[in-house]
């Protein structure tokens, strides 16, 4: 069908999209790179001179940083370790035959449709709340002393809350995965005489292997940006306990009216999301040529 | 009307030239079937013709207009497709509607015409189903449908029975010929299976590797295949082709005769045989023999000839019926 | 392994299930009959039983104009996604039907785009709005939802467009279709139901966007996310009304999401699970 008529009328049909995510993509990220090099803030914005690597530098030398860095991966990988593990087992679950699968299903995936901000406000104030949420109701009722999550532990507690907005999607693939997986091949299984456990590693397992990789990896663009659990729960602290790198750009950036320094660090944040990047686009471009 | 002539037609998708250059004759009304295995370029031949592919060099005339840049549209051409193609979303009357409606034909004219192709072809009681709901061999009646009422120059079926089971496709292979018959137009159709392309050609055009082997009516084709591609691939069970000793006492490299072109005794023959599978189909029984000096051979009894596994079956060619290749694989006449 | 009666199995299965269910649901469950209590109660000890006051509902909606930044929800959503479809139906029609060896990657750095962390062009982005004076408009918002959400939109169309049959629209071109009749008669049709699936998971991403929202608008055109985190800063405990803004923030979205659960999958995962 690919005559040159249609070939042409497809390049036409393609450039609206395509010019305006280069526009979207190209206009603001020079942007940030031309400010990483400039003395820039927005409460002294005749002060403007060039800095050279300064903003790198004063970047680099915070010790924020590292904290923000090292905050970021184990609150991805905290994340992705309770959403793929506990995806595998509600995955599982909900592949057996139960009664009122469809509404126990509905159920298990309506956390993924609430807004961040919702999410953790209800976490924050009604569950987790040291004096009236339902946790300290509970450690009352044991005669424990309550836990105030987000003073003690407030990296756990994001972990927390934003595993339980991202533990459905991942049953949702998977389950959607487990539910492709050839009855025969389990059926032939079976006959040979593999029990469940053998089945679930030798059968189970690696048909999940690509639903698995797109479940990290997906999860992973959207776990590096998270913003608003922190916002509205600890707001980075106490300290920076909790900052994550989008965190801590936006604190530079927005709080601190610092230009430059923001600038910088969103030129860092974009290199390592491009490192994420190159995996994912390999995993997903090898799915497309299935 | 429906004469088409390929002059020089090249296809090269990037640095595969799918098809080198290929010159071709069609007379109108004729039945022509393209022939070959997968692969050989017979479905892009056709898709040329019809205007689905641009030429990468060459011409291709229709009634006399030269047509290689028109829109498929424009060519006066119906196509059957492989999986029909039917559009999913409307009824069978709007399916067979569809390409009047294009034409801009007055409403009332249109019903008229769907209506008769309907009765032509049995589905006058399925007229407000959609294709979901029809059998195999119902869609492809639509399909045909749909390409009846153009009135087109010539009708193109690209493989249109394959998705069809063994009982089904014999009997469509019935009534496109029948089709053809009541219509006389020009008709182009491609397959693989060297049967459809015995039972309703007109002409046949064995393609391998985008060239055409051989042009020829069936019986031509089945009587002195020009090359051991032909010979090879036209007749069903194949040519058995013998090389060695008694090819060279009869001055060829390959020599070939067909199963169905030899007798059979018990007693004595030319060839002694052992019978590793005979398959028997009632009136015929097919024998797979290991030949002494020889190799696998085909043989085809009558079904009273009673052989199993393990018989010892002696064969005779008929000398007159010896097909000779020489050493290029081309056929040596006489 | 002998096999246990299937019923008994079933039985037990469904209990467990049900109970990692109401788990996960519960915060959501709490929050809606949270809504229903007066504000003494909701902080008064568990209970799952609300008094059954409407007052909430009334109060946040008086006192805090509720109807506004829901309205500006709605628009941004659905404005945002009819203009996203409107850029990708094209360009996802042409990648499925006319692909050329370009394609693949022109696919591969649309999904890239989605990669770029929003904060890393935060202040471009932010100096740009308000030069042109698009801080906190809806036109702004709306803009700036449907380029982040475009590369999702054109890929699922895409992975819907490739399933439909390429002969078809072969055969509608021999049948005589230009261009437009076969978008509009043969293509249009029989993409309804990607395009209405790519329509709603498009609003349920665009509803629940909570950066850019966040950032760029103050009053006039913040939606329901910013609505919401605007409870944030400890002004007294009014759980009850937050439940109830909560309820309404999350309600039709969750129902739609519930229509769209099959959907959710393929769209996500750029169609490379389904």
């Amino acid at each position: 069908m690919a005559t040159q008529n249609t070939k042409t009328l497809a390049r036409l049909m393609m450039a609206p999209s395509v010019i305006a995510l280069l526009v979207w993509m190209v206009i603001p990220l020079s942007m940030t790179l031309y400010y990483s090099f400039q003395n820039y803030n927005l409460l002294t914005p005749q002060n403007v001179s060039f800095g050279g690597f300064f903003n790198y530098q004063y970047f680099y030398t915070d010790p924020a940083f590292f904290t923000a860095i090292w905050n970021t991966l184990i609150l991805v990988v905290g994340v992705l370790a309770i959403t793929v593990i506990g995806g595998i087992a509600i995955g599982l679950l909900l592949d057996q035959p139960i009664f009122g699968q469809g509404i126990v299903r509905i159920l298990v995936i309506s956390p993924f449709f609430v807004m961040p901000p919702v999410a953790a406000l209800i976490w924050k104030n009604m569950i987790m709340h040291p004096s009236y949420g339902v946790l300290a109701d509970i450690a009352k009722f044991f005669g424990l002393q309550p836990v105030d999550w987000f003073a003690q532990y407030p990296l756990f507690s994001v972990i927390v809350i934003v595993a339980w907005q991202w533990l459905p999607f991942a049953t949702l693939i998977l389950l959607t995965a487990l539910q492709s997986l050839d009855g025969e091949q389990k059926e032939a299984a079976e006959m040979d005489g593999a029990n469940f456990v053998n089945r679930f590693i030798y059968l189970t397992l690696p048909h999940l292997s690509r639903a698995i990789t797109v479940v990290i990896l997906i999860q992973t663009i959207f776990l590096l940006g998270i913003y608003a659990e922190i916002l509205v729960t600890t707001n980075g602290g106490p300290g920076y306990a909790s900052t994550n790198l989008t965190f801590l750009i936006y604190r530079t950036a927005r709080l601190g009216y610092d230009v430059g320094g923001g600038a910088a660090g969103g030129i860092i944040a974009v290199v390592l999301a491009n490192i994420v990047a190159i995996f994912l686009m390999r995993a997903v471009g090898k799915n497309l040529d299935k | 009307m429906g004469s088409i002539t390929l002059k020089n037609v090249q296809k090269h998708f990037g640095e595969a030239k799918v098809i080198p250059s290929v010159d071709l004759e069609i007379t109108d009304g004729e039945f022509v079937v393209f022939v070959g295995p997968s692969g050989s370029g017979k479905s892009t031949l056709l898709r040329l013709i019809a205007g689905l592919e641009d030429v990468t060099g060459g011409t291709i005339t229709i009634d006399g207009k030269d047509v290689t840049e028109a829109a498929p549209a424009a060519r006066g051409l119906a196509m059957v497709f492989q999986s029909y193609a039917l559009y999913p979303h409307m009824s069978v009357r709007k399916n067979i509607a569809f390409p009047l409606k294009m034409a801009k034909m007055e409403q009332s004219k249109i019903d008229k015409k769907v209506e008769d192709a309907a009765r032509i072809l049995n589905l006058s009681d399925y007229l407000e189903r959609r294709p979901g709901q029809l059998s195999g061999g119902q869609r492809q009646r639509v399909a045909i449908g749909r390409a009846i009422v153009r009135e087109p120059s010539a009708f193109l079926f690209d493989e249109p029975l394959s998705n069809l089971d063994a009982a089904l496709r014999g009997t469509m292979r019935l009534e496109i010929s029948d089709l053809h018959n009541q219509l006389k137009t020009t008709m182009i159709y491609v397959t693989h299976d060297q049967i459809e392309a015995m039972t309703m050609a007109d002409k046949i055009v064995v393609l391998n590797r985008g060239n055409i082997e051989q042009v020829g009516s069936p019986m031509e084709l089945y009587n002195t295949p020009r090359n051991l591609f032909v010979a090879g691939f036209i007749g069903s069970p194949r040519m058995n082709l013998i090389e060695g000793e008694y090819a060279q006492s009869k001055g060829a490299k390959t020599a070939g005769i067909r199963p169905e072109h030899m007798t059979l005794s018990k007693e004595s023959g030319l060839w002694k045989g052992t019978v590793s599978v005979a398959e028997h189909l009632g009136a015929d029984t097919f024998l797979h023999l290991d030949v002494d000096g020889i190799g696998k051979m085909t043989a085809r009894a009558s079904g009273e000839f009673g052989a199993h596994h393990g018989d010892t079956v002696y064969l005779t060619p008929d000398e007159t019926r010896l097909h000779r290749f020489d050493d290029k694989g081309l056929r040596i006449a006489g | 392994m002998a096999r246990k009666s299937t019923t008994q199995s079933k039985i037990v299965w469904t209990v467990i299930a049900w109970v990692v269910a109401l788990v996960i649901f519960f915060p959501i469950l709490y929050a809606v009959i949270t809504s229903f209590k007066t504000e003494p109660e909701a902080i008064d000890g568990f209970s799952l039983i609300p008094s059954g006051t409407f007052e909430n509902y009334i109060t946040v909606q008086t006192q805090r104009d509720y109807f506004k930044p829901f309205t500006n929800s709605v628009i941004l959503s659905i404005g945002s996604t009819i203009l996203a479809l409107i850029f990708a139906i094209p360009a996802a029609w042409a990648m499925a039907f006319a692909p050329t060896r370009r394609t693949k990657d022109i696919l591969m750095w649309m999904l890239s785009t989605k990669m770029m962390p929003a904060v890393a062009v935060l202040l471009p982005i932010y100096i740009l709005f308000r030069n042109f004076g698009l801080l906190d408009t809806r036109i702004g918002l709306t803009i700036m939802l449907t380029l982040i959400n475009l590369p999702i939109v054109v890929w699922m169309l895409y992975t819907y467009f490739r399933e439909i049959p390429g002969e078809i629209l072969e055969a509608a071109r021999m049948d005589g279709a230009n261009l437009w009749k076969e978008i509009v008669y043969v293509l249009t049709p029989m993409a309804v139901p990607g395009i209405a699936s790519t329509l709603l998971l498009n609003i349920i991403l665009a509803w629940n966007e909570a950066f850019w929202t966040i950032q760029l608008s103050t009053t006039n055109a913040a939606p329901l996310t910013a609505f919401i985190a605007s409870f944030s800063s400890p002004q007294g405990l009014f759980w009850a009304k937050l439940s109830a803004a909560s309820t309404m923030a999350i309600a039709p979205i969750l129902i739609l999401g519930w229509f769209s659960q099959k959907q959710l999958v393929r769209g996500l995962t750029f169609g490379a699970v389904k």
